[in-house]
């Protein structure tokens, strides 16, 4: 396969500053040189490519945007391109590092205490830990306000119980952020692998989004040390405060994947012949391409402001979710488009829009499902909820 | 240890490059830029032996635009010191790109010269060898090995077929070759850190042109395949114009 040429129709290079580039650029060649040759592989497997987790590390990819404790202290809009690339190779490979880092290094790093951040952070951040986040249950998923893990106190620890289902990375994890129930009031919980009564199951038969582990976590009676409580938050706007981080990722990844789609399609219909011309000759050929550039556009143009009020401290989780909404959407409809411009190849492994295509399919649920952002800015627009 | 390595901006090897209206230059609109690919190797070793030393420093020396900042960022990123920018806006000749770079190094006094075997757009492999000749230290080129004793280096060179082993003494000159090293990534740690790292500007000194480039073209359209026949039948044939048409068996 030719290697990846990106899209930057508006020239919004022009807007970046060399070392935004510079890292982009780094992590572009990264995965160039280290996903691309392995990741259908792996997605036919359905493994992980851990053996990429040290230099994730070593590279700083990893909370990448947090201050100290080893991160790198980056910008936010280094760390959407950071998620651009990273999704552009495999949105699995995005998954990880944005649970990572913005769903358990940054709820650590945010309402954790100063032991909790020394003990974790440096960790997690060079990928000696893997860390996953458990907020969605059986019965709980858009709702997750209704959920039944609960934590009780009992001397110097707390005893929690209940069950989390589609946990990404669950499975390979050294350490979970588990949001449950204490005392009536969502809070936040450190649970290390090996704790009695906490135990893991592999989630089968993905087509989605199989180059990633899901899991269930299950705790039984388990009990952890007090120490273990993250102190500074209570309630839902815990995980949710997470939920805005990781979302921000994914409006930005998701470009990744519909240039990673498009750029392909491109070249495919320039090659491919049929009635004796390349059929990016065809009129419906070239409309699609011109809707999906037009899109693409449009969604970078969304996660760059984005990105800037986020610098600047006035993005609302009201604009995430605009975001995440239409990216991912746009995302998934160019992969699902791209996929018929292949015709019989875009259904193999020898090109990666399929892989695209489905794993899309969990990103558009996930984080929100695109349904409950389409309420979330309904009640943006006319003042009313309509999910409570 | 002191490295200078010298460091080249050429268009990104992914990119088409189209000539430009001139019919003697590259039409810059649209083109990414990168590090010279050998040049990455140059730049990985003088940070190896700085490493290995465990004392000195590693200086990147471009001529070249003063938009060549941005590849040196990420040198700098990988884990180089500091840089000295010698800008022209002009595109120099080899000759006059080795005096401009030899203006810059003459006085620095390095144990080290490192180069890439040859820069990708250009491809005169002649750079290195003009500026060790200007300093008046040894040149190796495509070297594959460098091992370092005090001031001793044993050097290997790639040779078509096989290697050579050479020793001599610092200071040295070296171009290098794939199969050196294998470059690291700048980590974003490094990149931030490059962005306090010294760039000095300096104005490019060379002498006149010596030579002038008259035009550019680019390589001809590759011509239709062509069908000589159907299965076993078409072997025969097939063998026939290899040899005496392709002339390659
Ligand atoms: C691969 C994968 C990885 C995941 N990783 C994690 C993880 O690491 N951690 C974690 O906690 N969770 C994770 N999730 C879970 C994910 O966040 C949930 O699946 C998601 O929130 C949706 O919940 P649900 O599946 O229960 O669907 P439901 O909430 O049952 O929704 C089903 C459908 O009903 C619609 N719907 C629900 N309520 C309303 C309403 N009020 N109005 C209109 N429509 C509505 C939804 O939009 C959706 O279309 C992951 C999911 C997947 C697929």
């Amino acid at each position: 396969m030719e290697p990846f040429e990106s899209i930057d129709f508006y020239r919004l290079d022009d807007l970046l500053t060399e070392e935004q580039r510079l890292i982009r650029g780094t992590v572009r060649e990264f995965v160039e040189e280290n996903i691309i040759p392995s990741i259908e592989q792996h997605f036919m497997d359905g493994t992980f490519p851990r053996e990429v987790i040290p230099q994730l590390g070593e590279l700083g990819l990893l909370g990448a945007n947090l201050e100290g404790y080893g991160c790198a202290g980056l910008d936010n809009i280094s760390y959407g391109l950071i998620m651009q690339e990273l999704e552009r190779g495999d949105s699995g490979l995005r998954s990880f590092v944005s649970v990572q880092g913005g769903l358990v290094m940054y709820p650590i790093w945010r309402f954790g205490t100063e032991e909790q951040k020394q003990k974790y952070l440096p960790r997690l951040a060079t990928g000696e830990f893997v860390g996953c986040f458990g907020l969605t249950e059986p019965d709980h998923g858009s709702n997750p306000s209704g959920m039944i893990t609960n934590a009780v106190e009992d001397g110097d620890e707390y005893i929690l119980n209940g069950n989390k289902m589609w946990i990404t990375n669950g499975c390979v994890a050294d350490v979970a952020v588990v949001w449950a129930k204490l005392d009536g009031v969502v809070r936040g919980f450190i649970v290390e692998k090996g704790t009695p009564g906490f135990s893991t199951t592999l989630q089968q038969g993905k087509f989605s989004l199989r180059a990633s582990v899901t899991s269930e976590l299950h705790f039984q009676d388990c009990r952890i040390p007090k120490g273990n409580l993250l102190p500074d938050v209570q309630g839902l706007k815990g995980p949710l405060s997470c939920l805005t981080q990781a979302r921000y990722g994914i409006a930005w990844g998701a470009v990744g994947s519909a240039m990673a789609c498009f750029d392909c399609a491109r070249k495919y219909t320039g090659s491919r012949i049929q009635f004796d011309k390349p059929i990016a000759s065809f009129q419906i050929v070239q409309a699609k391409l011109a809707e999906q550039l037009s899109e693409i556009t449009k969604a970078q143009l969304v996660a760059l402001r984005l990105g800037q009020m986020k610098e600047a401290g006035t993005m609302t989780p009201q604009h995430v979710s605009l975001a995440k909404r239409n990216n991912v959407r746009i995302a998934l409809d160019i992969a699902r488009i791209c996929r018929d411009m292949l015709g019989a190849n875009g259904v193999t492994h020898e090109y990666p829009v399929g892989r695209h295509m489905l794993n899309l399919e969990s990103v558009i649920t996930y984080e929100g499902t695109h349904d409950i952002h389409t309420l979330i800015l309904g009640q943006s627009v006319t003042g009313i909820a309509a999910y409570s | 240890m002191k490295v200078a390595v010298c460091l080249k901006r050429v268009p990104d090897t992914t990119t088409k490059i189209e000539v430009g209206a001139d019919g003697k230059s590259i039409n810059p609109a649209g083109v990414q830029y990168v590090i010279s690919p050998y040049d990455e190797f140059a730049v990985e070793e003088g940070i190896r032996r700085k490493e290995a030393a465990g004392e000195g420093s590693v200086t990147i020396v471009t001529v070249g635009p003063a938009a060549s900042t941005d590849v040196i960022r990420k040198a700098l990123g990988m884990g180089a010191d500091d840089a000295v920018l010698a800008t022209t806006e002009e595109s120099l000749d080899p000759r006059r790109t080795a005096e401009a770079l030899a203006g810059v190094l003459r006085d620095r006094g390095d144990d080290l010269v490192l180069f890439g075997r040859t820069s990708v757009d250009g491809q005169s492999a002649q750079v290195g060898a003009q500026v060790a000749g200007l300093l008046g230290i040894p040149y190796v080129g495509d070297v594959v090995g460098l091992e370092i004793e005090g001031r001793s280096a044993k050097i290997t060179r790639e040779v078509e077929g096989g290697h050579v082993v050479l020793r001599g003494d610092l200071p040295l000159a070296i171009g290098c070759q794939k199969g050196l090293n294998e470059p690291r990534y700048p980590s974003l740690k490094g990149i931030m850190m490059a962005k306090k790292k010294p760039i000095e500007t300096v104005e490019a000194t060379c002498g006149d042109p010596t030579v002038e480039t008259v035009s550019l073209a680019p390589p001809p359209a590759r011509p239709d395949g062509r069908i000589v026949g159907e299965g076993v039948d078409a072997v025969p044939e097939l063998v026939r114009l290899l040899r005496e048409e392709a002339k390659i068996v």
